[in-house]
């Protein structure tokens, strides 16, 4: 029996402890959102957080997800409302949009790091994100938005 | 997003023509995304009581496909002639539009109800969209495929709109006791302006439910809208960013199982034997089994393109589970050897011959060359093109090869089905319901209604999910098992499995006189399984003597629909031989470009010229005005231009190339199209930047190779798509301004970038690349 702390919340999960993360999430705690594209370690779009690092969790055996914090992009922001997740609605970023769960989620990563990326650091940072349709010039520009929204919220706060 | 079914229905003509197996290029110029193309409309329209109160309409109207040919509509299935919106208005005031077609990323769920909302006179942020079931009676054809899905609709969704408000002024009329030519509407509100009542749409809904479909309805003016043509935000963007369940993989039911599937590991070899004994230990495994997709003889239709016949299953719990049993499962494969298929079709059945060869790449490339010398079909013939090369001063000729491409849709195949002996419930993603349901039925001997068919959101498209063998699978997985059931392919099941872009060539020549103007064109393509040819466009049309050929290799690889297919080579191969020839020439590439185009407008040469000359050269005078063409704003940048016709569209691109770190950079880009009415711009840019970006990846790095019959990439770590770092730092995106009906969107921007890149690569390098992808070693081959 694994038990996860996945956005907040604490899930007994009944599966072999080697069972990549991604798996768990979609087969045994039903959140979906993270998305199988490769299996492999290559598109990204399964990337979550675990204690706040991006991780590939196609890759990632559960077992080295407990005693750890994890955040899918459901827990993102309580109400979905994280400055990339506005900048994303705001550029209308998303085409077909599978992949797109998976790029928010190591760009919050980018941005916790770095406030103010620039292209180049926006580049290195989502090279491991495959989107098939196309749209990196608007998530680009999303995630310099989103920099712009962090910022204000933080100089409001 | 696409795509694709256009083309797909012309190939699917082609297949049931009966003259050879598959994509024959006997008469391309059928192909629906032909200029020809229109529909004749007949609306009827049909109001009903919502249960609970309100006003739903159904909106049919007969779309005939307006092909030349008129036995080919005579045969077109009955179904696929109606197309139908709904509307459905609640006494609370909910307006509903269901979206008919399949969504795939081209944004559809917007753009469709859009067009509704913009005749029904509604706020558009209230209005409630969703996916319509499958129902090609009431919902039309509901294909996504062939940049059509707002062509298709454009007429019957407006009317829709202006005929349920028509009724719904008249409901409030009555129920006023004033005259309806004294009501206007705003925003969901009726108003009479005399006695200053307003009531909203709900208020009247039930009434107007009772009220007669008007006959014939004004649609507004193209200059009065404020719906289309006015950006409007994706209707699922907030569901996609929070990661809410839309996708089919993301499906899910009470005691589901799932369930992968081993094809044989080569094309032309077919399962002998397996050994699950190891597997069936495995934990959470239920069951392995083989399964045969069609019975011998049965009669196949144009999108039951299927790779292999006999499947080998493993169904478990979960999903990793059936990914560990598969690796402890031992399957022996063996030859398959030539095998038949039987086509089934109007013309009657006819069996076809797939050839057994495990094809290697370099084999396949040397066939190509072979059968490039030998004499092929003639498809266009004006003037006397063989005296006019015979006397030339000069003669230019080159050669242009594309490899096979997957379409590697970021969500892999897969679909739920659970089928009982009674009916059957299918959910997931597919780009034409309508195609896949006549073969559910027959396969699982239900009748049509018991099938029902859910489309879910799809993680991309690009003509892969036309061809919905994966659905067909999934049907006799849960048939078999007796419970519902997920299949789900891997990466590597999805990228090896088939339904490629075929491999394509093709050999321009073209005569000069001796003071260089051009006399004579020559066009002769080929490919495996099917040639790309399209000869009745550009610059067909242009020259007194032309003469395009097309020749095919018969290949037990299997192919479909590729965003534009055929067009994404050929633009790629007569824009760059263009260049080359503008070069020979001594013009400019644009001013050569548009010299010709005059000459196809003032005295065409031959019929069936598919473009429009003046639009073409619209696009062209608009990317030449807005990228500064002959002054880079950077000396670094090295430009490339092309520009092509396809789906009834136009599009333009000028590249701007530098080489980083020894690699080509396309830095920037602009884009010229004219797809006539812009119905939702935002998106529209959105799509042209991604087709860009689609462009840039596949003619730099796309690519897949077989080794004797067995793919060489089978996951992105050796299938190389373009990435982040990769993708141009700014696309600027230009419509021609007009009040042209629309035209399609999702394939035309696509195939011109590749001409455009290869052009850009030539300034940049001084070297002409002549072999896709660019960044391979040998795409520099030297030709004749
Ligand atoms: S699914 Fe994990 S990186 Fe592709
Ligand atoms: S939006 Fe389709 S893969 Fe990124």
């Amino acid at each position: 029996m694994l038990s996860l702390n996945i956005n907040k919340k604490t899930y007994k999960v009944d599966a072999d402890p080697d069972t990549p993360l991604l798996w768990v999430l979609r087969d045994h705690v039903g959140l979906v959102g993270t998305k199988f594209g490769c299996g492999v370690a290559q598109c990204g779009a399964c990337v979550v957080h675990l204690n706040g690092e991006a991780v590939r969790s196609c890759v990632t055996k559960a077992s080295r997800a407990e005693g750890k914090q994890v955040v899918t992009i459901e827990g993102l922001a309580e109400n979905d409302d994280h400055p990339l997740q506005k900048a994303w609605l705001e550029l209308d970023v998303s085409q077909c949009g599978y992949c797109q769960a998976g790029q928010i989620m190591s760009a919050a990563v980018l941005l916790k790091e770095n406030k103010k990326p620039t292209d180049e650091d926006i580049n290195d940072a989502m090279a491991g994100n495959i989107c098939r349709c196309g749209t990196y010039l608007r998530i680009r520009d999303a995630i310099h938005l989103a920099a712009d929204i962090q910022a204000k919220e933080g100089a409001g706060k | 997003m696409v795509f694709f079914g256009l083309c797909n229905i012309a190939a699917f003509l082609f297949v049931e023509e009966g003259i050879k197996p598959v994509y024959i290029p006997i008469k391309p110029d059928i192909c629906m995304e032909a200029t020809k193309t229109n529909f004749n409309r007949r609306a009827f329209l049909k109001a009903s009581a919502l249960a609970g109160g309100g006003l739903i309409l159904h909106f049919s109207a007969l779309a005939k496909l307006g092909f030349d040919d008129k036995s080919q509509l005579a045969d077109a299935p009955a179904q696929w002639n109606e197309i139908t919106g709904y509307i459905k208005i609640t006494d609370d005031n909910v307006v509903k539009i269901l979206c008919p077609n399949p969504e795939f990323g081209q944004n559809v769920m917007t753009s469709l109800p859009m067009m509704v909302a913009e005749e029904l006179d509604v706020d558009w942020k209230k209005v409630v969209v969703e996916m319509g079931p499958h129902d090609n009676v009431k919902l039309g054809p509901q294909f996504t495929g062939g940049s059509m899905s707002v062509r298709m609709y454009w007429k019957p969704l407006r009317e829709a709109g202006a005929a349920a408000r028509n009724m719904l002024l008249q409901a409030a009329a009555q129920t006023w006791a004033v005259p309806v030519e004294e009501l206007s509407t705003k925003a969901g509100v009726i108003y009479h302006e005399k006695t200053g009542r307003k009531g909203v749409y709900g208020d009247f809904a039930s009434k107007a439910a009772a009220i007669p479909v008007p006959k014939g309805v004004k649609l507004k003016d193209v200059k009065n809208f404020n719906v289309v043509r006015h950006s409007q935000k994706n209707v699922e963007g907030a569901k996609i960013v929070s990661g809410k369940p839309l996708f089919g993989l993301d499906y899910k039911q009470e005691g589901m199982l799932i369930a992968m599937i081993h094809h044989p590991p080569a094309f032309g070899l077919k399962l002998k034997s397996f050994d699950a004994s190891a597997a069936l230990k495995m934990p959470g495994i239920k069951d392995i089994f083989s399964i045969k997709m069609f019975e011998d003889g049965f009669e196949q239709a144009g999108f039951d393109t299927r790779s292999f016949n006999t499947l080998l299953v493993v169904v478990g719990k979960t999903t990793w589970e059936v990914m560990n049993a598969r690796k402890k499962l031992v399957a022996e494969w063996m030859p398959a050897g030539d095998t038949k298929d039987t086509m089934g079709g109007r013309v009657g059945k006819r069996e076809v011959t797939v050839p057994g060869e495990l094809e290697t790449t370099a084999t396949q490339l040397e066939k190509m060359k072979q059968h490039a010398a030998m004499p092929a079909n003639q498809m266009r013939k004006d003037g006397d093109p063989e005296t006019a090369f015979k006397n030339a001063a000069q003669i230019v000729e080159r050669t242009y090869v594309a490899p096979f491409l997957a379409h590697n849709c970021m969500e892999p195949m897969n679909f739920f089905a659970h089928v009982t002996d009674e009916k059957a419930l299918l959910a997931g993603p597919l780009q034409g319901p309508g195609w896949s349901e006549p073969t559910l039925s027959k396969i699982l001997g239900l009748p049509a209604d018991k099938i029902e068919i859910q489309m879910t959101r799809m993680g991309g498209g690009f003509g892969r999910r036309a061809y919905s063998h994966y659905q067909v699978e999934a049907a006799l997985i849960s048939k078999k098992m007796k419970a519902p059931i997920k299949l789900i392919y891997s990466r590597e099941d999805d990228t090896t499995y088939g339904i490629y872009r075929p491999m394509y060539t093709a050999t321009y020549r073209a005569a000069l006189d001796a003071n260089k103007n051009l006399i004579a064109f020559h066009v002769k393509g080929g490919g495996i399984p099917e040639n790309a040819i399209h000869a009745n466009r550009f610059p067909a049309g242009a020259i007194d003597n032309y003469l395009a050929e097309g020749w095919e290799i018969p290949s037990n690889i299997t192919i479909g629909a590729f965003r534009a297919p055929r067009s994404n080579f050929n633009a790629a191969a007569e824009q760059s031989f263009l260049d080359e020839l503008a070069e020979a020439m001594g013009k400019d590439p644009i001013d050569f470009r548009l010299e010709l185009l005059a000459r196809a407008k003032e005295k065409p040469v031959g019929k069936n010229n598919e473009y429009d000359a003046d639009r073409y050269a619209g696009i062209l005078k608009l990317v030449k005005e807005k990228s500064g063409w002959g002054k880079p704003e950077h000396s670094q940048y090295h430009r490339g231009v092309a520009a092509y016709f396809c789906h009834n569209s136009y599009a333009a691109h000028v590249v701007d190339m530098v080489i980083k770190d020894g690699q080509p950079y396309v830095e920037r880009v602009f884009s010229a199209i004219d797809c006539g009415i812009v119905v939702n711009p935002d998106a529209a840019t959105n799509m042209v930047q991604g087709a860009v970006v689609d462009g840039i990846g596949n003619s730099l790095y796309g690519g897949l190779t077989h080794k004797n019959g067995e793919v060489e990439q089978k996951n992105f770590h050796s299938y190389r798509i373009i990435r982040m770092h990769e993708a141009p730092k700014k696309v600027e995106v230009y419509f021609v301004q007009n009040d042209i009906d629309p035209s399609g969107l999702g394939e035309p921007p696509f195939p011109p970038v590749f001409g455009a890149v290869a052009n850009a690569l030539y300034k940049s390098t001084g070297k002409r690349y002549y072999q896709q992808p660019f960044t391979s070693p040998q795409s520099e081959v030297p030709t004749v």
